[in-house]
C-alpha cells in the first residue's frame, strides 16, 4: 500500500469529519445521558435515597429482576435447544423456523404485546379457558415473562448457532465412539464449545429483558407494586405531577443506565474470549 | 473373523454410496480400504463405526450383531481425517476422555494416559491444548485417545490426508510399527495407493460403491482383477491395445525374439528414474517406459533412436478403449 493512502484527504476534511462524528455522538448519546445524571443528582443525594426507599420502586425493581431472570433462563434453555436443532438436524420447516426466530427483532414490541392480548386476553383464544381454570396471564406476571421471552428470543440463538456450525459434528462423533452418551456429550463437549457465545448471548438477553418497555407496557396494565417493571415505573413516575415523582423517575432511569453500562463492560470483556476460541 | 459385513446397501438421496457390499476382515490385521473419493470407502468405515447406518445389510463385530448399535455401544476406536480434537481440553484430558466416561479410578487413568502419550511420543505435551500442537501431533493424540479405551477394532478415516508429505510418510511407518506392537484389528481408509501398498496386510479396492478386489498388496499389484484395479494401484501404459506397467516393458538395443521396433520420441528424467516415450513402427501405439538411469545410459537412449521392446512376465489386462 502506498504510504499516502493511509491518511487520505486534506487535514481540513479530516477535522470536519472528526467534528461531525464527535458532535453526533455527543448530541445523540452523551448529552441526553448526561442530562439524566445531572437531573438525578440535582438536589444532592438525599432525594435519590428517598426515591430508593419508595416501596413502589422497590417492588418494580424486584419484579423487573424476577421477570428478566426467568425470561433469560427460559431463553437460554430453549435457545440452546433450538440452536442444536437447527445446526445438527435436517427436517422440513427448518429454514422457516430459522426465519421465525428473527421475527421478534424486526417487529415492533408493541405488536408483540397486542398479539399476546389477542391470544391470552379476556376475549382472546385461550383467555376464557385459562380464566375459568383460575389462571390469569394478561395484566399479571406471566404476561410480562411471555412478552420479555419473545422480545429477547433471538439473542441467545444468534450467538450460539455460528459457534455450533463452526465446531461441526466430528468432536461429538469422536466422543460418541469413545463411549459417551447424549447427556455426557452435551455436558462435556457441546457446552464447553459454546460457553463464551452462550455467556455473551445471556448478557445481551438480560440487558434486553431489563430494558424492555413496549411489549411489557401493553400486557402489564402497570399497576404500581403489582405489575410494574422498572421501565414502566420510570414512565409512570415521569408523567405524574410532583417533584418527588420526577425525582423517582430520574433515579430509576439512572439505575437502569448503570446496569446497562455494567452489561456493556461485561460484554466487552466476553467478546475477545469468544473470538479467541 | 473380526468384522463381518454382509449385503450392505446405502443411498444418500439418489446417490448410491454402497451397492450390496460384503466383506470379511480378519482379526489382528491391518486392512486398507482403497479407492477414489466418492467411491464409498468412508461410508463403509462409518457404517462399521456406527456413525452411519445402512439401508439394508448387517455388520458383525467379533461375532456380535452390531448393525443397529450406536457407536458408544461398539468397541470401536475412530480416528478422523481432521483429528476431531476436543479443543477445550488438554492433550491429557483428550486421551483420558474415554476412560473418564467409563469411570475408571483416577490413578489408573493417569497411568494409562501417560503410557499412551509415551507410545505416541507426546508425553511432554500432556498439558498443552490441541491448538498448540502440529497436525501430525494432533493426529497422534487422536490415535492415543482412540486406543485408550482398548477397542477391539481401530478405524481410521484418511488419517494422514490433512498432513504434508513428509509427516505423512513418517506417520505411515509409525502406524505400521504401532500396529505390529498392539495387534489391534485396524481398518484405514485412503485414496493413496502408495500408502495402502506400503502399510497394509490386505487391501480392499472400492469404487462406485462396489468392492473391486480384495487381496494382499503384492497380489493386487501383480494380479489385478480388472483394468480399474490395475490403473488405480500403479502406473500403466498402453501397448498394442493392452494395459501394461511401464516398468514391465523391456527395451533392447537390437532386434530380439518377439520384440517390436519403436522410436524414442521424448526422454524425461524424474529423480532416479527415466521416462522414455516411444512410438511403435507398426500399429503406432505410444507407450511410455520406466527405466533406471543406468539402464537408460546403457541403451544410450536419445530422442529419435530406434529400440526394440517386449513385455516381461508382467500383468496385463485388455484395455477398454
Amino acid at each position: 500500500m502506498a504510504p499516502g493512502r493511509r491518511r487520505s484527504g486534506s487535514p481540513l476534511v479530516r477535522w470536519v469529519l472528526r467534528i461531525i462524528a464527535v458532535g453526533y455522538v455527543l448530541g445523540l448519546v452523551a448529552l441526553p445521558v448526561g442530562t439524566v445524571v445531572q437531573h438525578t443528582f440535582e438536589n444532592g443525594l438525599e432525594p435519590v435515597l428517598e426515591s430508593l426507599r419508595n416501596p413502589d420502586f422497590q417492588a418494580a425493581a424486584r419484579l423487573g429482576v424476577f421477570v428478566a431472570v426467568i425470561s433469560v433462563l427460559i431463553n437460554t434453555v430453549f435457545g440452546i435447544g433450538i440452536s442444536i436443532l437447527i445446526v445438527r438436524y435436517r427436517f422440513p420447516g427448518r429454514r422457516l423456523l430459522n426465519a421465525i426466530i428473527d421475527l421478534p427483532v424486526s417487529i415492533s414490541p408493541i405488536v408483540v404485546g397486542i398479539a399476546l392480548i389477542f391470544v391470552y386476553g379476556t376475549n382472546g383464544w385461550f383467555g376464557p379457558a385459562l380464566n375459568s381454570m383460575g389462571i390469569q396471564i394478561i395484566f399479571a406476571t406471566p404476561a410480562l415473562v411471555l412478552a420479555t421471552v419473545i422480545v429477547a428470543l433471538p439473542l441467545v440463538v444468534r450467538e450460539v448457532i455460528p459457534v455450533l456450525e463452526e465446531a461441526g459434528t466430528e468432536q461429538d462423533q469422536a466422543a460418541q465412539s469413545l463411549g459417551a452418551n447424549g447427556f455426557q456429550r452435551f455436558v462435556r463437549i457441546t457446552l464447553p464449545t459454546i460457553r463464551w457465545a452462550l455467556a455473551y448471548g445471556v448478557v445481551l438477553s438480560l440487558a434486553r429483558s431489563l430494558g424492555e418497555f413496549g411489549a411489557v407496557r401493553v400486557v402489564s396494565g402497570s399497576v404500581a407494586g403489582v405489575s410494574q417493571t422498572p421501565t414502566l415505573f420510570v414512565n409512570d413516575a415521569y408523567q405524574e405531577f410532583g417533584a418527588q415523582a420526577e425525582q423517582d423517575a430520574f433515579t430509576a432511569a439512572f439505575l437502569l443506565m448503570c446496569v446497562a453500562v455494567l452489561f456493556i463492560v461485561v460484554i466487552a470483556l466476553l467478546r475477545p474470549k469468544e473470538q479467541n476460541q | 473373523m473380526s468384522i463381518s459385513v454382509s449385503g450392505i446397501n446405502k443411498r444418500f438421496g439418489d446417490f448410491v454410496a454402497l451397492d450390496n457390499v460384503s466383506l470379511e476382515v480378519p482379526t489382528g490385521r491391518l486392512t486398507a480400504l482403497l479407492g477414489p473419493s466418492g467411491g464409498g470407502k468412508s461410508t463403509l468405515l462409518r457404517i462399521i463405526a456406527g456413525l452411519e447406518f445402512p439401508d439394508t445389510g448387517s455388520v458383525e463385530i467379533e461375532g456380535v450383531q452390531a448393525t443397529w448399535l450406536p457407536p458408544q455401544k461398539r468397541s470401536v476406536g475412530f480416528v478422523f481425517q481432521h483429528y476431531a480434537a476436543f479443543k477445550h481440553m488438554t492433550v491429557f484430558k483428550n486421551v483420558a476422555f474415554g476412560l473418564e466416561i467409563r469411570r475408571k479410578p483416577r490413578a489408573e487413568i493417569r497411568q494409562r494416559v501417560m503410557e499412551l502419550l509415551e507410545l505416541v511420543h507426546l508425553e511432554q505435551f500432556a498439558d498443552r491444548l490441541p491448538s498448540q500442537l502440529s497436525g501430525g501431533q494432533r493426529q497422534r493424540m487422536a490415535l492415543a485417545r482412540a486406543l485408550a479405551v482398548q477397542p477391539e477394532v481401530l478405524l481410521l478415516d484418511e488419517p494422514f490426508g490433512a498432513l504434508d508429505a513428509q509427516v505423512r510418510k513418517e506417520l505411515r511407518d509409525w502406524l505400521r510399527n504401532l500396529h505390529d506392537e498392539m495387534n489391534v484389528t485396524t481398518i484405514f481408509v485412503t485414496h493413496d495407493q502408495e500408502e495402502a501398498l506400503e502399510v497394509s496386510d490386505e487391501i480392499v479396492v472400492i469404487n462406485g460403491g462396489r468392492i473391486e478386489q480384495v487381496g494382499a498388496p503384492a497380489d493386487l499389484y501383480d494380479r489385478p482383477a480388472n483394468d480399474f484395479v490395475m490403473k488405480f494401484l500403479g502406473p500403466v501404459t498402453t501397448l498394442d491395445g493392452q494395459l501394461v506397467r511401464p516398468h514391465d516393458i523391456e527395451l533392447l538395443a537390437a532386434p530380439g525374439q518377439e520384440a517390436i521396433e519403436a522410436t524414442v520420441t521424448r526422454l524425461t528424467r524424474v529423480g532416479f528414474e527415466v521416462r522414455a516415450e516411444l512410438r511403435t513402427s507398426k500399429g503406432g501405439s505410444e507407450p511410455w517406459v520406466q527405466l533406471t538411469r543406468i539402464q537408460a545410459q546403457e541403451l544410450d537412449l536419445e530422442p529419435g533412436r530406434s529400440v526394440w521392446l517386449r513385455t516381461t512376465h508382467a500383468p496385463k489386462t485388455l484395455a477398454v478403449s
